[in-house]
């Protein structure tokens, strides 16, 4: 039987405005039930790497394959088993949750669609919350319905850009803790991208750090600051801020 | 093309009306105002006219097609200004929804909501100006369908100067109906221009609307083959629009404009 493919496979890609290189070749995956965690100190390629995952960029080379599919030649169906969220993003503040998830229910060809967000807000707490518009909701519960929208059409791969950013730590854990249990149960992966270092290891099976546009390293978050000489996956992060030459001339053994 | 993702945008647009009285107002008050306005100014025109001239097909119903082709384009602009408005452009365009989808979506708020303004317009011009229909004939349906393509084909390029030069453009959308108003004779015939302004008038599709209606006004016959030329050129913008359109969304999503609107707001 032939194995499935990863839910995402991206080679050589790449991104240049005129002479400035955004991003250079990078290559990785996502496979099923992980998550993956797309570390780097602003300006490093990973928002740039979001959007031509998206769609939204059009890479300068490379590909990028979802699920197999092709998304530069097949680019509905690729996006059909996709989809985000990103504190950049929020929902239309002047449509209420219920209204929301309807529109982007239908724009996503999701069946049963009705049970689909009755089930949702169930789930993402939002119930009390189906008729007021997006717009006055507090950032966590904004985080909520944002997952909720990106969970409508059980998408294989969910990209994640600072889901938990301007959150507190307890609405934080919870987000996390809906997240890691999407990627566990059932056949999707998960791209995420935080600057919260103790938040990647938590919840990462794998973590890619990026630096001027590059993949320097990656690995287990939990062993890969060792390998590196580092204490903490924050003082490898700052190591790959400060210094991503020198960890280019010197990658883990 | 999936019909779920055309109504998805089309239901996002109804449920802004639905929630929001004062955007269904605009949708019939100004052109209730023009109505009153125009039609009591022809009143005063056919009281005055020496040889007993009716005004009343001929310049209120002019306004009358003239505010409809208005409603149309800003049915669509509004759409996707809305879009622009609530920085939602990531959250549509990193969708399956195809750039088609997207514009029939928006294609099917404008025709409920130039429908609306039309509505309400021939009901007052009707009742209370005594505005009759007959006079246009069957004629009334191929003016209104060139007046709805050209409409919407300049709400499609007028979508496309904005997400081409930013959110800040849409000041240059608004005034577009007014700036091609002396072009396309609402209210005089094409001959009445000099002869530089005629040539850009006989490029654009109201110009046989208008010649059309004032012919019939007068008691003549509007040749069926100018009729033509207005909806082959109206098919002909739309179709123009819409490659403008695709080759700006191309470019914005080459370049990253389309990310990056998602991030600024209007400025």
């Amino acid at each position: 039987m032939t194995p499935s493919p990863p839910v995402l496979s991206v080679t050589s890609l790449h991104k240049a405005y005129g002479d400035r290189v955004a991003v250079d070749g990078i290559t990785f995956e996502v496979g099923r039930r992980e998550v993956v965690g797309l570390l780097g100190p602003n300006g490093a390629g990973k928002s740039t790497t979001i959007n031509m995952l998206l769609g939204v960029l059009e890479p300068t080379s490379g590909t990028i394959h979802i699920e197999g599919v092709d998304l530069a030649s097949r680019r509905v169906q690729a996006l059909e088993r996709t989809n985000f969220a990103a504190v950049y993003a929020p929902l239309p503040g002047n449509l209420t949750v219920a209204q929301n998830l309807r529109v982007f229910g239908l724009i996503y060809g999701v069946k049963g669609l009705s049970a689909r967000i009755e089930a949702l807000l169930t789930q993402y707490d939002l119930q009390r919350f189906r008729d007021t518009k997006c717009g006055v909701l507090s950032s966590g519960e904004q985080t909520r319905v944002s997952l909720a929208k990106a969970m409508l059409n059980q998408p294989r791969l969910l990209l994640l850009d600072e889901p938990t950013a301007s959150l507190d730590p307890a609405t934080a854990v919870d987000i996390r803790d809906r997240i890691r249990a999407f990627a566990r149960q059932g056949d999707s992966g998960v791209l995420w991208t935080s600057h919260n270092m103790y938040e990647v290891e938590a919840v990462c099976d794998r973590v890619l750090f990026m630096s001027r546009g590059r993949v320097l390293l990656q690995g287990d978050p939990k062993t890969l600051p060792g390998e590196h000489g580092h204490d903490t996956l924050e003082a490898l992060f700052i190591a790959v801020a400060n210094e991503p030459l020198a960890l280019e001339r010197h990658p883990a053994p | 093309m999936k019909a779920s993702r055309i109504a998805g945008i089309a239901l996002r647009q109804f449920y802004l009306y639905k929630g929001n009285f004062a955007r269904v107002v605009p949708l019939f008050a100004f052109v209730a105002v023009d109505m009153v306005l125009w039609g009591f100014m022809t009143r005063y025109l056919n009281s005055v006219a020496s040889h007993g001239h009716d005004f009343v097909p001929a310049l209120l119903g002019a306004v009358l097609l003239w505010d409809f082709f208005a409603r149309v384009m800003q049915g669509m602009t509004m759409g996707f200004f809305e879009d622009v408005w609530s920085r939602n452009f990531l959250n549509v365009f990193a969708t399956p929804l195809t750039l088609a989808e997207y514009v029939s979506g928006l294609v099917l708020t404008s025709i409920v909501t130039s429908a609306i303004g039309l509505l309400v317009m021939l009901l007052l011009s009707s009742t209370v100006f005594g505005l009759s229909f007959a006079t246009y004939g069957v004629m009334f349906v191929p003016f209104i369908l060139i007046l709805f393509l050209f409409g919407t084909a300049l709400g499609i390029l007028g979508s496309a100067l904005v997400l081409r030069l930013g959110p800040a453009a849409e000041w240059f959308v608004w005034p577009i109906p007014s700036l091609l108003s002396p072009f396309v004779g609402v209210f005089y015939p094409l001959s009445t221009l000099p002869e530089w302004m005629r040539w850009v008038g006989r490029a654009l599709p109201p110009s046989y609307v208008f010649e059309g209606v004032r012919t019939l006004a007068a008691g003549g016959e509007f040749p069926s083959a100018m009729l033509g030329w207005g909806v082959g050129l109206a098919v002909l913008d739309i179709v123009l629009a819409g490659l403008v359109f695709q080759w700006v969304y191309r470019y914005a999503v080459r370049t990253g404009l389309l990310a990056r609107y998602s991030a600024e707001s209007v400025n």
